[in-house]
């Protein structure tokens, strides 16, 4: 049984027990005179029902989670002692016994005791499968069976529901927590193992940036002169070089974007315009990357070499501005709400001192919004610097430590992209470096986007 | 109690639209030289309405249209040709909530007179920022913190921050909308003192929405509802025989 067949067979179940209970209910409600229930019949079918279906389910979860990892280490204790000693022949071992287990074809013949392990784990998947079935159905009984037998009109089914709703609750917030932290533990951890090739010196302030591919992956040579350079710092400034591009396109038209829309514009000219701005934000990044790459960079190559600028047609200037175009929304949708939240009072203080309307807005109005709205700049900011689409087609990648926008470069997003496409063994710095770039793009973002939190709840706290 | 009989301004059947809604419904008023003013009246009578007409403030208010006659110093101040800005710098205006700018106590003060270019040397600033604060008698509590922000002061010092702030200007005429409701009595106390002095300079309009301040600061009085103005008259006169049936029953307490 699939574990597809498996859950619409707990849903059907589910269903099952919840009329049960709300037949029950219903009898034992007609019988008692004197007492009245004290929840509502369909409480008590919900209670019935998560009784027999929610310890199923967790059996389920659990054997699902156990089961391959214990079938693994008496698999591992069937095998010859000099495959468990070497771990890279123990993975190789593993891969194909399962292969074959499964009916999957293997590269080669397969040796005697690699078939009769193979034997060995199908069949103890299949005793594992039928085990886990058992269980749950046993439990799925006693479960029904309490919760038939525990409905009687002092139960208070309304009350424990709420209590299931809120455990519920807060099992679906923990897990995009530990999500977050799974994500980051684990590119620690490789990121761990890139160190232990390259040390942390050359990465965060190595100037040159050549990976050599090597197929050996992790062989003799590679722990010499073979392995290439890993500094980074050529894409730190091509991702701050397009970032910085992005923003001076970003944050003088976001802002007056938002300056009209907040202190200008009828509220149906705001009403209709806000959404149109804030589609910008809608369009899929691949998008503005053809975009970039086939409109705006020969555009802009053209006018460079019509004012006698050496522009080329994928370059910084290009990724950064058509990347600044996506931020836009951001910005001018943050700025205007918060310029929206300044107080009225303090426009008519200005007024009544006979300020005209923009220096109104310049003195008072932007000052005011200003540590909102540089949040909303900062939030920006980590969204151009985690860019990735726009980059790879329209940078020109080339990781060359330049501040000189009109040349092609490439950022820590682009390199994580070709360090992981292609042909590549994972045990290699070259795919491992990845996850450093990937942890240290992480930490540059983390750090943005708190700094911008931070300023902008001390702002909400200032008029609240 | 003597009345300076200089006219400062003139209402002449003024009337206030919202969109399709008559807020105010024809009011005539002359205000003098140096009085102090005082409105009266129920929420929504139309009070605040009309004292923003007197500095135009209502001109910022989306559909809202103001018609008939204003004058100060017989200037029509509705003349399209009219410099609102200018106006606005010779009506100050004092609002119902204190609102000082999230700037330094002296930026508040010092923001009029560097828009309207009043002082040219930074000793010039500081002398407005100075006897702008003593007038508004504030000076003393806040001379030794004047870098620091205006909105860390007490309600009561805000407003008075915001009545400094209107005096740098050195306006003619000061608007006062019910410049107490939002702080505490011995506040209020203080606030009012500083008007009775005030009016030495200043011309002072000013709504309330208590009918013992405006016996104890005004010289004259003027009575709101539903959109019209029911009396207008010296204040110890209104407050002991009104001619109206209606003042009489809003001051005695009978609605309102």
């Amino acid at each position: 049984m699939s574990n597809l067949t498996l859950m619409i067979v707990l849903l059907a179940v589910l269903a099952i027990t919840y009329q049960l209970g709300l037949v029950r209910t219903r009898q034992i409600a007609g019988h008692n005179a004197t007492l009245r229930m004290h929840s509502r019949p369909h409480h008590y079918g919900v209670m019935v029902g998560l009784w027999t279906v929610l310890p199923a389910f967790f059996i389920f979860i659990i054997w699902s989670w156990s089961a391959p990892w214990a079938l693994n280490q008496l698999l591992i204790a069937q095998l010859p002692e000099h495959i468990v000693n070497d771990p890279q022949e123990l993975r190789v071992a593993i891969r194909r016994i399962s292969n074959l287990a499964a009916n999957f074809g293997i590269v080669s013949e397969a040796a005697t005791w690699e078939i009769q392990a193979a034997t060995f784990l199908s069949d103890a998947r299949q005793l594992s499968q039928t085990l886990m079935l058992a269980l749950m159905t046993t439990v799925a009984a006693a479960g029904a069976l309490y919760g038939y037998r525990s409905i009687s009109p002092l139960y208070r089914a309304r009350n424990h529901i709420e209590k299931i709703l809120q455990i519920v609750l807060v099992i679906c917030s923990s897990i995009a927590v530990l999500t977050t932290l799974g994500i980051v533990l684990s590119m620690v951890g490789e990121s761990l193992r890139f160190f232990s090739f390259v040390s942390p010196m050359d990465f965060f302030f190595g100037t040159t940036w050549n990976p050599r591919f090597s197929t050996a992956g992790v062989g003799e040579g590679s722990l010499t002169g073979d392995q290439g350079s890993f500094g980074m710092l050529p894409l730190l400034a091509g991702t701050f070089l397009i970032a910085l591009v992005a923003m001076s396109v970003a944050i003088p038209l976001g802002l007056l974007a938002a300056i009209y829309l907040a202190e200008y514009a009828s509220p149906k000219m705001r009403a209709t315009a806000k959404p149109i701005i804030e589609m910008l934000a809608g369009i899929p990044t691949i998008v503005y990357g053809f975009f970039a790459l086939v409109t705006v960079g020969p555009f802009l190559s053209m006018l460079g070499a019509h004012i006698g600028l050496d522009i080329r047609a994928t370059s910084a200037l290009t990724a950064g501005v058509v990347m600044g175009i996506m931020i836009i929304p951001f910005i001018s949708s943050l700025s205007d709400d918060i310029i929206t939240q300044v107080p009225k009072s303090l426009r008519d203080g200005s007024l009544g001192l006979g300020a005209t309307k923009s220096e109104t807005i310049r003195k008072v109005v932007l000052p005011a919004a200003l540590p909102g709205i540089v949040g909303a700049i900062l939030l920006g900011a980590s969204r151009a610097i985690g860019e990735t689409m726009i980059v790879v087609l329209a940078a020109g990648n080339s990781p060359s430590l330049t501040a000189n926008p009109f040349e092609a470069v490439s950022t820590i997003t682009v390199t994580i992209v070709n360090q992981l496409t292609g042909d590549n063994d994972f045990a290699s710095p070259q795919s491992l470096v990845a996850f450093a770039l990937g942890l240290t793009l992480f930490a540059i973002t983390l750090i943005l986007n708190v700094i911008a939190l931070v300023i902008v709840r001390k702002y909400r706290e200032q008029y609240e | 109690m003597k009345t300076n009989s200089t006219l400062k301004m003139k209402a002449e059947n003024v009337r206030v639209f919202y969109g399709a809604n008559e807020a105010i419904k024809g009011i005539d008023m002359n205000v003098y030289q140096n009085e102090v003013l005082a409105f009266i009246g129920p929420s929504g009578c139309g009070k605040s309405t009309f004292l923003r007409c007197l500095n135009r403030m209502n001109d910022t208010i989306d559909q809202c249209r103001v018609t008939g006659l204003i004058e100060l110093d017989g200037q029509d101040m509705y003349d399209p040709r009219l410099d609102v800005v200018q106006l606005r710098a010779q009506i100050g205006m004092v609002f119902q909530k204190p609102n000082p700018f999230p700037k330094s106590i002296y930026d508040n003060i010092a923001y009029g007179p560097k828009l309207h270019g009043l002082a040219s040397k930074k000793s010039e600033l500081d002398d407005i920022v100075e006897s702008s604060l003593q007038k508004a008698g504030l000076w003393k509590e806040v001379k030794d913190r004047l870098d620091q922000p205006g909105t860390g002061l007490s309600g009561g010092q805000q407003q008075r921050l915001c009545i400094a702030r209107t005096i740098a200007v050195s306006p003619e005429v000061i608007l006062m909308d019910e410049p107490c409701s939002a702080l505490d009595p011995i506040a209020t106390s203080i606030i009012e003192e500083l008007i009775d002095e005030l009016k030495a300079n200043y011309t002072i309009v000013m709504v309330t929405h208590n009918m013992q301040q405006a016996a104890r600061v005004s010289d004259r009085t003027a009575f709101f509802h539903m959109g019209e103005m029911i009396e207008i008259g010296s204040t110890t006169e209104m407050f002991t025989k009104p001619n109206n049936k209606r003042t009489e029953d809003y001051i005695t307490g009978r609605y309102g």
